[in-house]
């Protein structure tokens, strides 16, 4: 330990010396995701390198958002490096709130980031978020289960054979449902569910010209298949559980399938904190045959305010937290299949990572996922579970609360995409489209 | 002389509390008021100038807002019944000899020490969680169906989040009040054989009367601001969104510091409606 | 005769009393006790009591994850520096308007509480725009101050209705031994009113401390108190109910604590002039 502390700072007298860089602080805010949470673990190696000292603030998501949309719209400057994703980072680059990560040095290797990602955390093609990791969505069931129904998942499956074998799965008496869904409300929650779904169905939000589709026979279908779907096989309480929920509740053996981000491979088949590590196998997300599966597209990507005094030592981070000698460092620490996936091409052709029994389903989704042509028709917007307009976290967040009532039994499905439509139309209204 | 010099340095000395409010009230009031005739999207730009009244009316006319005032309300009056009631009924317990007084005190009082959003987080995961929770279990054992309680119960959940919280506070009031009684009194009706409901009714209630004006007053202030517990719970789903968590939505979530600022203004006129009835009836109390 | 009966309804109202006082203590009870347990414990069905192998493990990871301490410093600060602000403040006001009335003294009384009824959420922008031109954004400075004029209407009635019940001949007499205003409020009217202020002070300092809202918008890494060491502990991935009540445990041990300690001191000062 000490060795290594002492080696350390010799690097690290090198680095600054070399440099000529100032130590600075930086603040930086992030989510209290698992890998956000093992890279502040890590924080020691990046001082070492660099000599900046890192202060984190972790926060719960939605916390998050609130927390940095205030700070960068206000221009509070609070943070040096925000995490923000797919859906802020075109909205945020426009508005001429980020920095450009355009000039990264050559040995950063921007061009080894899945073009997935980099597209999505792109504006006007110049880039202004590095993916911290990217996922897409998949579905992860327990093949023990679908062995016992006698049924076999096919490599990509449709809605109707999932929504089957979840009915087959389903044994209440012992607490198994088989599938669990997010219900839980929230544009980045339920309505990112949905809104993939629905893509499968061939809804969309907004026609061509900007017109609200809440009112079209593809919602309607979308919705009444959900809900008696989990209706029938899904947990109680269904309504209230979002990805952290479900987690938990495949975790301890409960569900029978989950369709759900891919980076929630590596925690369920992880030994120490899941009952069912060994018997977890993995497929596409669902379609129904209209060439265009249920999966979305997201990455959790650092980005610079713009305006932020440390602009050198924030690019020094970023660098550092998403290269892939981090990974690496990951790898050495935790062991492979923890790593933070989905960002970066050089990963899934790493032959230590061929091993990893999610690694091919992870990146074939997140390859078969395109922002630019999300829906069978065609839309005005960007975004597979989102459209990147600032308007849709709100209008999605009350979408999403409808939409969780009509899962819980309050209304109908009907009433909710009444309230739907009306209440899109107004906001866009009032956003003046 | 001396009345005039005191009643000049009276007026000095009230000046910093008075102005230091005045300016916490008027500033962001003001700049409250502004915000709320404007046209002011951060994610577009900002300030996009003048509009009239179209926040007022697009903040009234939209669909969630009159559902939202009767949540709020239902919320301040739930949540005031609950500890008004059994805070009266602790109070009476607590006021009786037993072992141990001062532990129960200690027991009693524990909530009101608790963090709003670390009390919705036990309750919500711990406790109301259909599958993991206490209750579940608890439900389970007796061979019941467990309740999913944020979903189908969403407001009387909250309700019963924030009642624990507040409970404490009124009943210490409470009791104080009540270990104030003339315990004579209390005899000389008790020797007259009057039974225990005449003398609550005729002797205790009447003397609680200042007392429970108070703990409506100055929870209904706290009250009309709950935010985290339906934050944590609910994220304002199955009707619990209130208008302060309206505002939040319009203001956070979507981004329209106008319409949120002509919510705020609402908001204002609300709690002002409301505290007219409460002052009206607590003014008179603070006379006698 | 009269004596067994006086007996016997103490034995009930004992047991009456100490099964609702420890149910109403119940979930902080559990949550204390989960913090103790493993992940898989915390949500093991049945639920385990006591029987469970008793683990340090989650306050570990929470030590190693958070800079606890200084969460916990941001929260003495703040809330005792609003506090004690708060209080310097409104003595004086709160002197004034026992001890000299005027007609409009029950108005501003009013007027300061409903003060209070402006929706935070509401004036999230402007207060954000303020802080940030005054270069107060995520300093201890900026939430002493916030706090203290959230509290001020509370300390300033609360400390109203206590001096309403300092017979005014005591201060009187002091007058006629030639006592200046200064020496009044502090020689004679302060140690008769330190129940008072000492109830103030305890009941705002758990006020500040829980305040969730501005501690938690207006600050970043620097100044934030303990409300934002829990936001990094809700609902992160996977199991977190142990993590997540060790978390608790810490953020609400401190005031428990302080109130358990204090509660008499609390408790006779907490009448807001409703005991008469």
């Amino acid at each position: 330990m000490s060795f290594k502390t002492s080696l350390h700072a010799a690097t690290a007298v090198t680095l600054v010396m070399a440099g000529g860089a100032f130590a600075e602080t930086l603040t930086i805010a992030t989510v209290n995701n698992g890998d956000m949470i093992r890279m502040q673990g890590l924080t020691d190696d990046f001082t070492a390198k660099t000599g900046h000292e890192v202060e984190w603030v972790t926060l719960e998501e939605n916390v998050l958002r609130q927390r940095v949309t205030t700070d960068i719209a206000a221009k509070g400057g609070s943070f040096d490096i925000m995490t923000i994703g797919m859906y802020e980072t075109p909205i945020w680059a426009k508005n001429g709130w980020l920095v450009s990560l355009d000039d990264l040095p050559a040995e950063y290797d921007a061009d080894d980031i899945l073009p997935a990602m980099r597209g999505g955390l792109s504006y006007d093609g110049t880039m202004y978020a590095a993916p911290f990791y990217g996922e897409s969505s998949m579905i992860m069931y327990r093949t023990d289960l679908m062995e016992k129904a006698g049924l076999e998942m096919p490599a990509s499956p449709t809605w109707d054979f999932v929504a089957d074998a979840a009915r087959k799965m389903t044994d209440k008496d012992n607490e198994i449902y088989g599938i669990c869904l997010r219900g839980k409300a929230g544009w980045g929650e339920n309505m990112a569910f949905l809104t993939a779904t629905s893509n499968a169905f061939g809804a969309r939000w907004f026609d061509e010209s900007w017109t609200a589709q809440f009112d079209q026979p593809a919602w309607k279908e979308t919705l009444n298949f959900y809900i008696n779907l989990m209706n029938d096989a899904g947990p109680p309480g269904a309504s209230g559980n979002g990805f952290n929920e479900n987690l938990s509740l495949f975790q301890q053996g409960k569900c029978g399938m989950w369709i759900d981000a891919t980076v929630a491979a590596s925690f369920v088949t992880n030994p120490k904190d899941s009952t069912v590590a060994d018997k977890v196998g993995f497929a596409l997300a669902p379609n129904n045959g209209l060439g265009k599966n249920s999966n979305w597209l997201w990455a959790w990507a650092l980005a610079i305010p713009a305006g932020t005094q440390k602009e050198a030592a924030a690019k020094e981070f970023i660098q550092w937290a998403t290269s892939k000698e981090y990974i690496e460092l990951v790898a050495a620490n935790e062991g492979w299949a923890n790593v933070p996936p989905g960002a970066r091409t050089s990963l899934y052709e790493n032959p230590n990572y061929k091993d990893i029994p999610f690694a091919k389903m992870t990146l074939e989704s997140i390859l078969s996922a395109d922002p630019n042509n999300p829906t069978v028709d065609p839309v005005p917007y960007v975004g597979v579970q989102f459209a990147a307009i600032p308007e849709f976290a709100g209008i999605a967040s009350q979408v999403g609360q409808e939409f969780s009532a009509a899962l819980a039994g309050q209304q109908s499905v009907d009433e909710a995409l009444a309230k739907a439509q009306a209440l899109t139309v107004d906001e866009m209204e009032a956003a003046g489209y | 002389m001396a009345t005039q010099h005191s009643r000049s340095a009276a007026r000095l000395m009230m000046a910093p509390a008075v102005i230091l409010l005045l300016g916490w009230m008027l500033v962001p009031l003001i700049m409250t008021l502004m915000f709320s005739f404007k046209k002011y999207l951060p994610l577009r730009g900002g300030d996009l100038g003048w509009i009239g009244f179209d926040n007022y009316v697009r903040f009234v006319t939209s669909s969630a807002f009159w559902p939202s005032v009767v949540a709020t309300l239902a919320i301040v009056g739930g949540v005031l019944a609950i500890t008004v009631v059994f805070g009266v009924l602790l109070a009476l317990l607590l006021n009786q000899p037993m072992w141990g007084q001062g532990i129960v005190r200690i027991l009693v009082i524990a909530p009101f020490f608790v963090m709003p959003t670390v009390s919705a987080l036990v309750w919500k995961n711990m406790f109301m969680d259909p599958v993991n929770g206490l209750f579940a279990h608890l439900w389970k054992f007796f061979g019941a169906a467990p309740i999913e309680w944020l979903s189908q119960a969403s407001l009387q959940s909250i309700v019963m989040i924030v009642s624990w919280q507040w409970l404490p506070f009124a009943t210490l009031i409470l009791l104080t009040a009540i270990q104030s009684l003339d315990s004579e009194q209390l005899e000389a009706a008790e020797m007259d054989g009057a039974p225990p409901l005449k003398r609550f009714s005729y002797i205790i209630l009447p003397h609680l009367g200042r007392a429970i004006t108070v703990v409506v007053l100055i929870q209904t202030i706290f009250l009309l601001a709950v935010f985290a517990e339906i934050f944590v719970t609910t994220g304002g789903a199955f009707g619990t969104r209130t208008l302060t968590y309206l505002i939040y939505q319009r203001v956070l979530e979507s981004q329209n510091v106008g319409l949120g600022s002509a919510g705020g203004v609402y908001a204002i006129i609300l709690a002002n409606i409301v505290a007219i009835f409460l002052m009206r009836a607590v003014g008179k109390n603070l006379d006698a | 005769m009269a004596r067994a009966v006086t007996q016997r309804r103490k034995i009930i109202n004992t047991a009456v009393a100490w099964s609702i006082g420890l149910l109403i203590f119940f979930p902080i009870l559990w949550t204390i006790l989960t913090s103790f347990k493993t992940e898989a414990q915390a949500i093991s069905d049945p639920p385990v009591f006591l029987a469970f192998d008793w683990t340090l493990e989650n306050y570990s990871v929470v030590m190693e994850r958070s800079n606890y301490m200084r969460f916990l410093w941001n929260s003495v600060i703040i809330a005792g520096g609003s506090t004690i602000l708060g209080i310097i403040v409104a003595v004086p006001a709160a002197w004034s308007m026992a001890f000299v009335p005027s007609a409009r003294t029950k108005d501003i009384l009013l007027w300061m509480l409903s003060t209070k009824m402006l929706p935070a959420v509401g004036v999230l922008y402007p207060i954000y725009l303020i802080f940030i031109k005054l270069g107060i954004l995520d300093t201890r400075t900026g939430l002493v101050i916030v706090l203290m004029l959230m509290n001020l209407p509370i300390i300033v009635w609360m400390l109203y209705t206590y001096f309403r019940e300092i017979p005014g001949e005591i201060l009187e007499a002091a007058r006629m031994d030639g006592a200046s205003l200064k020496e009044e409020i502090l020689y004679v009217l302060t140690p008769m009113a330190v129940p008072g202020i000492a109830s103030t002070l305890l009941l705002n300092f758990i006020l500040a401390w829980n305040e969730a809202f501005w501690t938690l918008n207006l600050t970043a890494a620097k100044a934030a108190p303990l409300t934002a060491f829990i936001a990094s502990y809700s609902s992160p991935e996977g199991l977190f109910y142990a993590k997540l009540s060790a978390a608790s445990t810490m953020a609400i041990a401190p005031i428990l604590v302080l109130g358990w300690f204090s509660q008499k001191q609390l408790v006779s000062g907490l009448t807001f002039g409703a005991v008469k």
